[in-house]
């Protein structure tokens, strides 16, 4: 009885402590799992299938929401720049198209051609990549080195509604202090955005 | 003749009187805030009073399904001490074409202010520290008290849950 009363309020304890605890994912240090995702273009992919990268630059972006539209240019840019560094965009979209038709593959792929996308544009079918993540909103970064070693986490920039205004680029800041064998710092960064749809 | 006459004036002063007991809103009615540091002060009301603060944005599908629970919530708590308002996050050049008619369309009551402050990696841990920037978002306040809720409300009974140990 004892036995079962300690174990009771150890459960409880333990619950109730992680309960403070963040959304769960990764945490800067951690290493990321690859995955197979399909790619507008009808082809499944993985982070091995990239030759010769130094790093990933994974966002998780959708059709819908506003201030992911925002950020469509300024991927693309980003994606011409480091892309031939050896850093490529990697877009997946992580919501569901039953709850977000605006989301669903095909739309993606209508976008992806739209806006020429230069990047792959990845579709999170059965959502289970986005929470190993720990991805909470769109567009949402996580930046991973040669080994899947998480780097930075965050917001591209800090000025999502006027790309003309930014004063601090986080997410290239992290990309260059990885070139220069050095820790993004910030290592983390906020921005809003919308909810995934679950 | 006259009766006509009256009856068409007496139809006139219903349809003003109802127009007017409707708050049509307006660009005077909504305060726009570029720094979030002069939303803040607003914030914080004095003595016993509850502030009720939501974050929203006529883009974000949860969010304006979650809005009649906050209207309903607060006609319901009309005599008590508490304070609604709708911080919306819509951008600048679409208030009036987008948000003013929405507020219209949904007889929106609560006080309406927008955050155009596009530093958000600053004023997001301003607003509470374990929020991650998606909304929305709803923060009760009494006093020093501060309850954040990163979550979406599906009742009205579910938002009153949050507020009445305040009252």
């Amino acid at each position: 009885m004892k036995r079962t009363i300690f174990a009771s309020l150890f459960l409880g304890i333990f619950f109730f402590l992680s309960s403070f605890t963040d959304h769960g994912g990764y945490h800067i240090g951690d290493t990321a799992a690859d995955f197979r995702l399909k790619n507008v273009d009808g082809e499944m992919m993985s982070l091995e299938d990239i030759k010769d990268a130094k790093g990933y630059i994974i966002v998780f972006t959708c059709n819908h929401c506003p201030f992911s539209v925002m950020y469509e240019d300024r991927l693309i840019a980003l994606h011409k720049k480091y892309a031939p560094m050896g850093y490529p965009v990697v877009a997946i979209n992580p919501n569901s198209p039953e709850k977000q038709p605006a989301d669903s593959y095909e739309a993606m792929q209508v976008r992806a051609k739209e806006k020429s996308f230069p990047f792959v544009y990845l579709f999170d079918d059965g959502q289970k990549v986005y929470p190993e993540y720990g991805a909470t909103k769109t567009p949402h970064v996580f930046l991973l080195d040669k080994s899947r070693t998480v780097k930075y986490i965050g917001a591209i920039d800090d000025n999502a509604r006027d790309a003309g205004s930014v004063e601090v680029k986080y997410l290239e800041n992290a990309i260059d202090a990885l070139e220069g064998g050095k820790s993004p710092d910030p290592a983390t960064t906020k921005a809003i955005g919308c909810t995934i749809k679950a | 003749m006259v009766s006509l006459r009256l009856f068409l004036f007496l139809c006139f002063c219903v349809f003003v009187g109802s127009a007017l007991s409707a708050q049509q809103w307006t660009m005077d009615d909504v305060k726009v805030y570029d720094d979030f540091d002069d939303l803040e002060t607003s914030f914080d009301l004095s003595g016993d009073s509850i502030h009720l603060i939501n974050f929203w944005a006529t883009w974000c599908k949860p969010c304006v399904e979650e809005l009649p629970f906050f209207e309903e919530a607060r006609e319901l708590l009309s005599d008590e001490k508490i304070k609604f308002t709708l911080v919306s996050l819509d951008f600048k050049k679409q208030i009036e074409s987008k948000m003013l008619p929405f507020l219209n369309e949904h007889k929106i009551g609560s006080e309406v202010v927008v955050l155009t402050d596009g530093k958000s990696n600053v004023w997001i841990d301003k607003v509470d520290p374990s929020w991650s920037g998606a909304i929305p978002i709803t923060m009760i306040k009494k006093g020093d008290k501060h309850l954040f809720y990163e979550v979406e409300f599906y009742s009205t009974e579910e938002l009153l849950e949050k507020i009445k140990p305040l009252l």
